[in-house]
């Protein structure tokens, strides 16, 4: 996995709630046997028309905005669990996903793929937003070691959260996967101990 | 202070501590064709093996036809999704039914059905329905395709403790409402994103009577509401459930497993972080409007104004509904009957019941996929099959179906369903396609009606 430092980018806004990932990544586009190559479908059916044409109101089709950031509404996520939702837009190229609201599963799902969720608050995300709408080119800092997300020409700085343990892995590059192989004895000596029926 | 159910079975899989995240140990791992492929290709590129591939069951679902499973997959993306499944298990010895396997079926339903599914287990498989699995006392949540992976690789995943929320469920279910009802009345008041950052116990009166299969119901649905699972304390139904299945623990250890099955429950004095409270008396036969399952309401009532729920504008569009309609007389072109909520036998022989001697509407497609083919088997031996054919419904081989859309079983864009699943998201039915969530007994009612009607009136009528 790449290390999370500092992302400096312009945003892409897709203001509406409880995005589900089955309009992330909808199921027929989950027939893939590696992890590449879902971004050409993120967001498939509000991107493009039954006849593969693209949707010209949906924001991916519209130059005006670019960027690494994904700002959209509350409860990002929800829905399944699949992590074709976050290779998805991994896949795309954002590095970051901002929202009020994100659902645990794909939080998880996020940050095993190096994509940083950045939940701020409810009134902070509607600052976002607007800030967008009065500049496409509007520039945002994510910073993970202070962990804070700035709108950079007003200098209004949010603060996120995130656990000391998934900070530690963005930052070094580390899958849980490293971390589990390390404790394996461990994992063999609680196994010796387990009752099970 | 006393612990609740969840903190004790956490506590009890704790490997290790460290950074304030836990080592969970996982005693049973699903796995199906479409979450895993990508996990084994990281085991090779890491060079290491299945840990423990017997705590592993594999089985194809998602994908697979509802038709003439004999035969090989038509569709070649799916055919090597199955494909690669079955290279893998095979390479890496983990268990699997295959297609056509007396005992293959949707993930969530083998598990219990077999008797693999037990009370005080930690369970995962990569798929969020996986809480389906709580209902026996066990601590069962799905995870993402990296998480399969970790399990692959040492039986463990690195968690942090969700927080804990007990619904209690008090009196008693009225004719016509069921625990389909009950969990979408619940995921309706208390929201698509209310349960986030939670683990659920249900409780109560209410969730003592129903039945092991009623209990599954309620438990797969809760990760519509955000939680990251559900469970229910076992009790003599769950043993009863699970007594003589292939995988119980028999003799002995039969008597061993139930003394401790029956410390599996919360203390009386535990504190949970969260509590609600819902009466069964007021709650009616369920039907979602929109296009999360917290949109739902009462058959008896009107789709709320805009301002009362979040982003309805757009779902009331895209299913071309109105605030204030009542989804009574709504016309309906499909049915289905099926899936790892609704796709138990108790379910197939509900719909047999009411269904017996009558006939489809004309204009009504009505498709029923039974969960596994041991429940494909139960309801041709009890000749359920017969019944549904003479009612025009069209009894499938097993599979997840229409429930998602991944083989061709889908819902043609702008009609409606009134569907048994759990999802009636845009597009999860098939691209434009609209979904309606229902009760297997409200299905089957409006696919004999041709429209949505309330099924405590038909079920009086009948009775005259
Ligand atoms: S039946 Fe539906 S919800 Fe259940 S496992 Fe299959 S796709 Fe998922």
């Amino acid at each position: 996995m790449q290390k999370f430092t500092k992302v400096i980018s312009t945003a892409v806004p897709i203001p509406i709630e409880e995005i589900d990932t089955d309009q992330i990544i909808p199921a027929r586009f989950l027939k893939a046997l590696t992890r590449e190559g879902f971004g050409a479908n993120l967001f498939r059916d509000w991107r493009y028309d039954h006849q593969d044409k693209p949707i010209p109101d949906f924001v991916l089709n519209n130059d005006t905005y670019g960027g690494s950031i994904l700002v959209a509404g509350n409860n990002f996520g929800c829905g399944s669990s699949r992590e074709h939702a976050a290779w998805a837009i991994g896949d795309y190229g954002f590095k970051v996903v901002v929202s009020s609201f994100f659902a645990d599963i794909f939080k998880a799902n996020a940050l095993n793929n190096g994509i940083l969720p950045v939940q701020i608050g409810q009134d902070e995300l509607r600052q976002v937003f607007e800030a967008i709408e009065k500049n496409a080119a509007e520039i945002f800092e994510v910073d993970l070691e202070q962990q804070t997300f700035t709108i950079v020409s007003s200098g209004a700085a949010f603060q996120f959260e995130i656990g000391a343990y998934k900070k530690m892995c963005l930052s070094k590059g580390y899958d849980d996967i490293d971390f589990l192989l390390s404790n394996v004895d461990r994992i063999i000596a609680f196994e010796s101990k387990q009752e099970i029926y | 202070m006393g612990k609740t159910l969840f903190d004790k079975l956490w506590d009890a899989h704790i490997v290790h501590t460290e950074y304030g995240v836990d080592i969970l140990y996982i005693d049973q791992h699903f796995i199906h064709e479409v979450t895993s492929p990508q996990a084994f290709d990281g085991l090779r590129d890491r060079n290491i093996e299945v840990f423990r591939p017997q705590k592993t069951l594999a089985t194809p679902d998602h994908n697979v036809p509802t038709i003439n499973q004999h035969l090989p997959i038509k569709e070649p993306l799916s055919r090597a999704q199955v494909q690669k499944l079955y290279e893998n298990c095979a390479l890496y010895q983990v268990p699997i039914y295959k297609l056509g396997h007396e005992k293959h079926g949707i993930v969530h339903i083998i598990g219990p059905e077999n008797g693999i599914t037990k009370p005080g287990m930690t369970i995962v498989c990569g798929d969020s329905h996986t809480s389906t699995h709580g209902a026996f006392g066990s601590i069962a949540f799905g995870i993402g395709t990296s998480q399969v992976e970790q399990t692959l690789a040492t039986q463990c995943l690195v968690m942090t403790r969700p927080k804990t929320m007990r619904i209690t469920i008090d009196g008693h279910l009225s004719k016509g409402v069921y625990s389909k009802d009950i969990i979408l009345h619940i995921i309706s008041k208390l929201t698509a994103a209310g349960g986030t950052g939670y683990f659920i116990e249900y409780a109560g009166s209410a969730i003592e009577e129903l039945s092991m299969e009623a209990r599954m119901t309620i438990c797969n649905m809760t990760i519509e509401m955000g939680a990251r699972g559900g469970m229910i304390a076992p009790d003599q139904t769950t043993f009863d459930y699970i007594s003589g299945r292939s995988q119980a623990p028999n003799d002995e250890l039969w008597d061993q497993a139930i003394a401790y099955w029956k410390t599996l429950v919360s203390d009386s004095d535990a504190i949970f972080d969260r509590e609600e409270f819902f009466d069964a008396k007021d709650i009616s036969p369920m039907v979602t409007y929109g296009t999360n399952p917290g949109m739902g309401m009462g058959i008896g009532d009107r789709i709320p104004p805009s301002h009362e729920v979040s982003n309805v504008e757009k779902s009331l569009k895209y299913m071309d509904f109105h605030a204030g309609d009542s989804l009574k007389g709504k016309k309906i072109q499909h049915v289905f009957i099926g899936s790892c909520t609704n796709g138990r036998i108790e379910d197939l022989r509900l719909v047999a019941d009411y269904v017996r001697g009558k006939k489809r509407a004309n204009h009504v497609q009505v498709m029923i996929v039974p969960g596994s083919k041991q429940v494909e088997q139960q309801a041709i031996q009890e000749g359920l099959d017969k019944v549904f054919e003479a009612a025009g419904f069209q009894l499938r081989e097993p599979g997840c179906s229409a429930c998602l859309g991944m083989n061709e079983d889908k819902v043609p864009k702008g009609e409606y369903c009134i569907s048994t699943s759990n999802r009636n998201f845009e597009g999860r039915q098939g691209p434009g396609a609209r979904t309606i969530l229902a009760s297997p007994m409200m299905a089957a009612a409006a696919a004999i009606a041709g429209e949505i009607v309330d099924v405590r009136q038909q079920l009086l009528a009948q009775h005259k």
